[in-house]
């Protein structure tokens, strides 16, 4: 930095009459050029050593290198083999495949709207009933809960997110699904028949089911995304709004949720990720019928689920092929949906120095 | 002017907000206990109905044909472990690997690129992982097997293990480093012996929890390890999981099955609470400091 030159922009003039004449660096030219000047002292240090100590060092970034290219690779040939397997479906049908209501192995028609249906309506069923419960508990533990409780709910919480899918599965057939038959889809049909959402036979199995079971999946996503958001908003915020005269909730409403709102839109976001290709609770209840019904009582059939169910029994080259096209569909949606939420969650929470995990 | 008494913080609030308060604070707390609740109702149905199943038979017996009473899931047990054995050799050592590479290495553009990979693999459904090593292991492979299974979990364990990795390094004091370059140590012996020696609580307690992730996981299996009702040892034949027998017994039409199926899913529970459940000790201990 002694040089007269500034070697980052050497043709700037202005920034040179500013400058005393020893060239004293500025605080923050002084902290952002530290790492760099340790790591050429390093390197000197290094370069003085015998040739042999750096081959095994060379060895060793090699090593490091390749495994982090192998994640990389694992992605790509993902897509590449789901592309692949997947051509001669999409060279049969091509768009129509998405908007095709006929699945019909027998026949050789593939359409999987009825598939894509169940699975955007389960899932919009599950964060309709994940996203306040899971904003509520996330509340409750940062803003209200007592010291003791907190450790233990989030424990809790946690654990409901380590609890197997397949699990979940069998207590939503054994469990949920009479409970829904016996009484809570007899009380929603009386109550609320009338909207359509809520009639015809009652199996216990169906969409109902899969969504309360999804649901119950994607809270500790949700909430675990909420809560560190939560943590990262600055004491001060609710300090100041506390000043002010608001009550508790005035305080969280203004002070907390207001500036956590994209964060909590992120949290949502990799739930919903995470509901799209929710796959083994969701075959065990949903009752797998493809078909496109209003009432949330009937079967249906999710993209993840009919994966599931038929790649194995998949006969004929089509038949597997038209599976693999809803795999590489469900692929990308998902891939699309968590860069968004990353990117949301990313931009509040990038910089906090109390992140906390899980 | 108004007087200083009435805008100071001492003033009453009025009903609307304090019912307003009551209201939220109240929703909050319902909202808690809905989440506590099927939690704690699946944990009492997985051992009301669990606990009678399990006995000596079922932890040392292969399944008997459908309608047959007896037979047990000794076989499911051993082929889980075998899954998860192969799994943890992949995924272990590549998430570690590129976890050194992002917190070492990797403060560049490529290692933003992995960073968003491991994020993105660590978004995409289970049962597409399964898809693909399907076609990539299993269809050259010509076999439905252990192996190919354990791949698809340990694809999965990969980006858990390289972000738990990354962090608890970055949290090594960088000062570490320099001392043991100081002392001419280089690089690689550093970066294994002292940052990662540093980090291992960290490093171990992300390897368990990508580790009681994939344990339960059922998707991927089903077109990979496919399952089997005997017992099998050899990595290229299809295998059984305790995960895959839970979901043939679950759906199937036989009460002694149902049984079973409880019993099965309570020891999954058991080993994977156990897993995170260790975890939480190691860590609350201060074993983990910072983290």
């Amino acid at each position: 930095m002694s040089d007269s030159v500034d070697p980052m922009n050497p043709t700037e003039p202005l920034g040179q009459l500013q400058k005393p004449a020893t060239a004293i660096p500025s605080m923050a030219q002084v902290s952002r050029e530290r790492k760099p000047a340790a790591s050429t002292v390093l390197q000197k240090i290094r370069a003085s050593h015998p040739r042999a100590s750096r081959i095994p060092d060379a060895v060793f970034a090699v090593i490091i290198l390749l495994s982090a290219i192998s994640v990389f690779a694992i992605v790509v040939l993902v897509a590449w083999e789901l592309i692949d397997k997947s051509r001669m479906s999409l060279h049969q049908f091509g768009i129509s495949f998405f908007y095709g209501h006929d699945w019909d192995p027998v026949a050789g028609s593939f359409g999987a709207m009825p598939f894509i249906y169940g699975t955007l309506v389960s899932s919009f069923l599950a964060l309709l009933l994940a996203v306040p419960a899971s904003v509520g508990v996330a509340v409750y533990i940062t803003e209200m809960c007592p010291q003791r409780l907190r450790a233990i709910i989030s424990f809790l919480v946690e654990l409901l997110a380590a609890i197997p899918s397949v699990i979940y599965g069998l207590w939503g057939i054994f469990v949920l699904a009479p409970l829904l038959r016996e009484y809570v889809e007899p009380f929603l049909a009386r109550t609320l028949g009338w909207t359509g959402f809520f009639s015809g036979p009652m199996y216990g199995l169906g969409m109902l089911a899969a969504g309360i079971i999804m649901a119950i999946m994607v809270v500790p996503i949700i909430a675990s995304i909420t809560r560190e958001v939560l943590t990262a908003v600055p004491q001060n915020q609710r300090e100041a709004v506390l000043a002010l005269g608001a009550t508790r909730w005035e305080m969280i409403r203004m002070g907390v949720l207001r500036n956590a709102r994209i964060g909590i839109v992120g949290g949502i976001i990799l739930g919903l990720g995470r509901a799209l290709g929710e796959t083994m609770a969701v075959t065990m209840v949903i009752g797998n019928r493809p078909e496109v019904a209003k009432s949330l009582f009937a079967p249906g059939y999710t993209m993840a689920s009919v994966i599931a169910n038929e790649f194995t029994e998949a006969t004929g080259d089509l038949y597997l092929s038209a599976l693999v096209e809803i795999g590489l569909a469900l692929f990308l949606v998902t891939l699309i949906v968590n860069a968004l939420a990353r990117l949301l969650v990313w931009s509040i929470t990038r910089g906090s120095p109390g992140r906390s995990h899980a | 002017m108004p007087d200083p008494v009435h805008i100071s913080g001492t003033q009453e609030v009025g009903w609307f907000r304090r019912a307003a308060d009551y209201l939220a604070t109240g929703f909050v707390a319902l909202a808690a206990v809905l989440v506590i609740v099927p939690l704690l109702a699946i944990f009492a149905y997985l051992v009301l109905k669990g606990v009678g199943s399990i006995n000596i038979s079922f932890l040392t017996q292969t399944p008997k044909p459908p309608g047959e009473a007896g037979g047990g899931m000794a076989n499911a047990i051993v082929g889980t472990g075998l899954i998860l054995a192969v799994s943890s050799l992949i995924g272990v050592p590549l998430g570690i690997g590129s976890g050194i590479y992002l917190a070492e290495y990797g403060r560049n553009r490529f290692g933003d690129l992995v960073r968003f990979t491991a994020d993105v693999l660590n978004g995409v459904p289970s049962i597409v992982i399964g898809i693909a090593v399907y076609s990539l292991v299993v269809i050259p492979q010509k076999h439905f097997s252990a192996f190919s299974g354990g791949v698809a979990l340990g694809i999965m364990m990969i980006p858990t293990v390289a972000r738990a990795t990354e962090e608890m390094l970055l949290m090594v004091p960088n000062v570490v480093r320099e001392a043991a370059y100081g002392l001419g140590i280089p690089k690689w012996r550093t970066t294994l012996s002292i940052s990662l020696r540093t980090a291992s609580a960290g490093v171990i307690t992300g390897c368990m929890l990508a580790f009681a992730r994939v344990a339960g996981e059922t998707a991927p299996l089903l077109f990979t390890a496919f399952g089997n009702q005997f017992w099998n040892l050899k990595l290229n034949q299809p295998t059984a999981a305790l995960s895959l027998q839970v979901f043939t017994y679950a759906i199937s039409p036989y009460d002694d099955w149902h049984k079973q199926a409880w019993a099965g899913a309570l020891i999954l529970i058991v080993l994977i609470v156990g897993a995170v459940a260790a975890v939480r000790i190691t860590t609350s201990r201060g074993m983990m400091k910072g983290a």
